[in-house]
């Protein structure tokens, strides 16, 4: 029997064609070039419909009218104290919510009746709107930086004490069994399962953190105009200055992209031991 | 192996209950056991799921505390008197293989350095030598659990207690690490409790298996495994194995309640 004696289909292999240098590039940067790409056309689109009079420049501006504010604002020391400000807001606010929260999860995910106490304030707390005790905060300690930082921290602080809790109380039981079949002391139980275990978990609240950080800012600015990006912001609505304005937005949505690729790295750094953290790395390969 | 007269373990009267808080009712998992393991001997508990084999390694190894009874273990002079084996390799997946080997001597005290001055010879027993600074994520099962097994090596305790360690393992790992263990076990001249359910495993390894009832688990048989060592794989085709696995079989089919494997406790 030969198999040209009867009609059959043939699955042939895959043709490797040689690629030209050019479109070997753009197959390995595709993601980025057709990410910049999007974004080139929403702002050329945009500056075309601004100068066609399709749409009005006093509401929506246009990217140049928005460069050109860029240019003139960063040669106002207001525009960098304000600046400062709010900065400082976030990383105070930040730092603070970090350190209270999670060695306070880490206590209560692990130990049983400080989480029975806990618990219900937890829970009650946390569902307050926190906007809404603006009005207190400011009785209690006025309408500056203070705060506005409160406010700030209560954000990232029940981002961040929440997920630390789960995390602590998810610990794989089995990897506890091996601690404690080795007679690890209760302080190495929690450096060498605990605190492992939970860094996944306290890197989800950093990140979810970080969105409710720039929120409170935005909404403590807002309602107590003293200083800040959030007031520059209010400021050139009032006098219909949409180009400054937008500028403001773009520090806001700046100070999220650079904090939350910071975190990004340092979650990496701390997770080299996760496959899933690797992954990017990999594949470059 | 012949055992010397020493004794390694020896449990009395050992009882084991649980409380089963939804129905209240006290649910036995051990009913009485006596067992004697030599200086020396490797002892394989064999039994249906849900015997109590596994509880008693825990009890042994301090993680559970029996109902009554008591066991002996004999001190040795230079540490721990036993170390477990995990059943899933239990590695911490933060760790590298020799962090993970180490943890046992850091627990006991010993500086991180020291420890990993330690535990270097092991990995190599193990043939685990070029991957000291990998993640468990990145070994296969098998490696996992020669990983799993140096930490136990590496606190030299004079009893090992391993918890069914090749369950999860694929048929033909599985045979490569139970010659693996003989030729651990014939350098590292430890006593070993061995739990599994698989008899070919238990006959293949042991000087001795001790065949277990289904709940409430009981001693049926302590069957003495004359086979020669070493043992070559090739020793599972010869009719005395075939001998004595046709005879624990028999043991564990005349349960009523053996058939009923997917209980698990």
């Amino acid at each position: 029997m030969s198999v040209e004696s009867a009609s059959y289909r043939v699955i042939y292999p895959r043709v490797r064609r040689r690629r030209s240098p050019i479109a070997r590039w753009y197959r390995s940067n595709e993601p980025a070039v057709l990410g910049l790409a999007g974004l080139a056309s929403f702002f050329i689109l945009w500056q075309v419909a601004s100068n066609a009079g399709l749409i009005d420049d006093l509401f929506f501006s246009s990217p140049t009218a928005v460069l050109q504010a860029a240019v003139t604002e960063v040669q106002v020391p207001r525009f960098w104290s304000d600046v400062q400000y709010s900065l400082t807001e976030v990383i105070v606010g930040f730092i603070a919510s970090l350190v209270l929260a999670v060695p306070l999860g880490l206590v209560i995910g692990w130990y049983r009746r400080v989480s029975f106490a806990f618990d219900p304030w937890l829970n009650f707390l946390n569902a307050i709107p926190r906007p809404a005790l603006i009005p207190l905060v400011v009785l209690w300690v006025g309408l500056g930086i203070e705060m506005k930082t409160i406010i700030v921290f209560l954000g990232g602080f029940f981002s961040i004490i929440l997920p630390t809790v789960e995390g602590v109380r998810t610990v794989d039981q089995g990897l506890l069994d091996v601690a404690h079949s080795f007679r690890a002391s209760q302080r190495r139980v929690f450096t060498s399962v605990v605190i492992p275990a939970t860094v996944p978990f306290i890197a989800a609240g950093v990140r979810l953190a970080l969105g409710r950080l720039l929120i409170g800012v935005v909404v403590a600015e807002l309602y107590a105009q003293t200083q800040g990006i959030g007031v520059m912001i209010e400021r050139s609505a009032d006098v219909l200055d949409s180009a400054r304005m937008l500028f403001g937005v773009l520090i806001f949505t700046l100070m999220g992209v650079l904090t939350t690729g910071l975190a990004g790295r340092v979650e990496r750094r701390f997770q080299r031991w996760r496959p899933s953290a690797n992954l990017d790395l990999e594949e470059g390969v | 192996m012949a055992a010397s007269s020493e004794l390694a373990l020896s449990a009395r009267g050992l009882r084991m209950e649980y409380r089963d808080r939804s129905s209240d009712t006290r649910l036995v998992a051990i009913e009485t056991m006596d067992l004697d393991v030599g200086d020396g001997e490797f002892v394989s508990l064999l039994g249906p799921s849900g015997c109590g084999k596994s509880t008693f390694l825990k009890i042994v190894n301090g993680l559970l505390k029996a109902t009554a009874g008591e066991i002996r273990l004999r001190r040795s002079g230079t540490g721990r008197e036993d170390a477990m084996v995990f059943q899933d390799a239990a590695l911490f997946p933060w760790y590298s293989v020799l962090d993970n080997v180490a943890y046992g001597l850091v627990c006991a005290g010993v500086s991180n350095a020291d420890a990993r001055k330690r535990a270097a010879p092991l990995v190599e027993l193990v043939g685990l030598q070029g991957f000291e600074t990998k993640y468990p994520y990145q070994l296969s099962g098998g490696m996992q659990q020669r990983a799993n097994l140096a930490r136990a090596l590496a606190v030299d305790a004079a009893i090992l207690l391993m918890d069914e360690p090749f369950a999860s393992l694929d048929a033909q790992t599985r045979e490569v690490m139970q010659a693996e263990l003989l030729r651990i076990w014939n350098a590292a001249r430890k006593t070993v409790v061995f739990v599994t359910h698989q008899i070919e495993e238990a006959v293949y390894l042991s000087d001795r298996v001790v065949v277990m009832s289904s709940r409430p688990g009981r001693i049926l048989a302590d069957i003495r495994i004359e086979l020669p060592r070493p043992r070559l794989l090739e020793v599972k085709r010869s009719a005395e194995f075939t001998a004595y696995a046709a005879q624990i079989w028999k043991l564990l089919a005349s349960q009523p309640a053996a058939a009923d494997s997917g209980r698990h406790g």
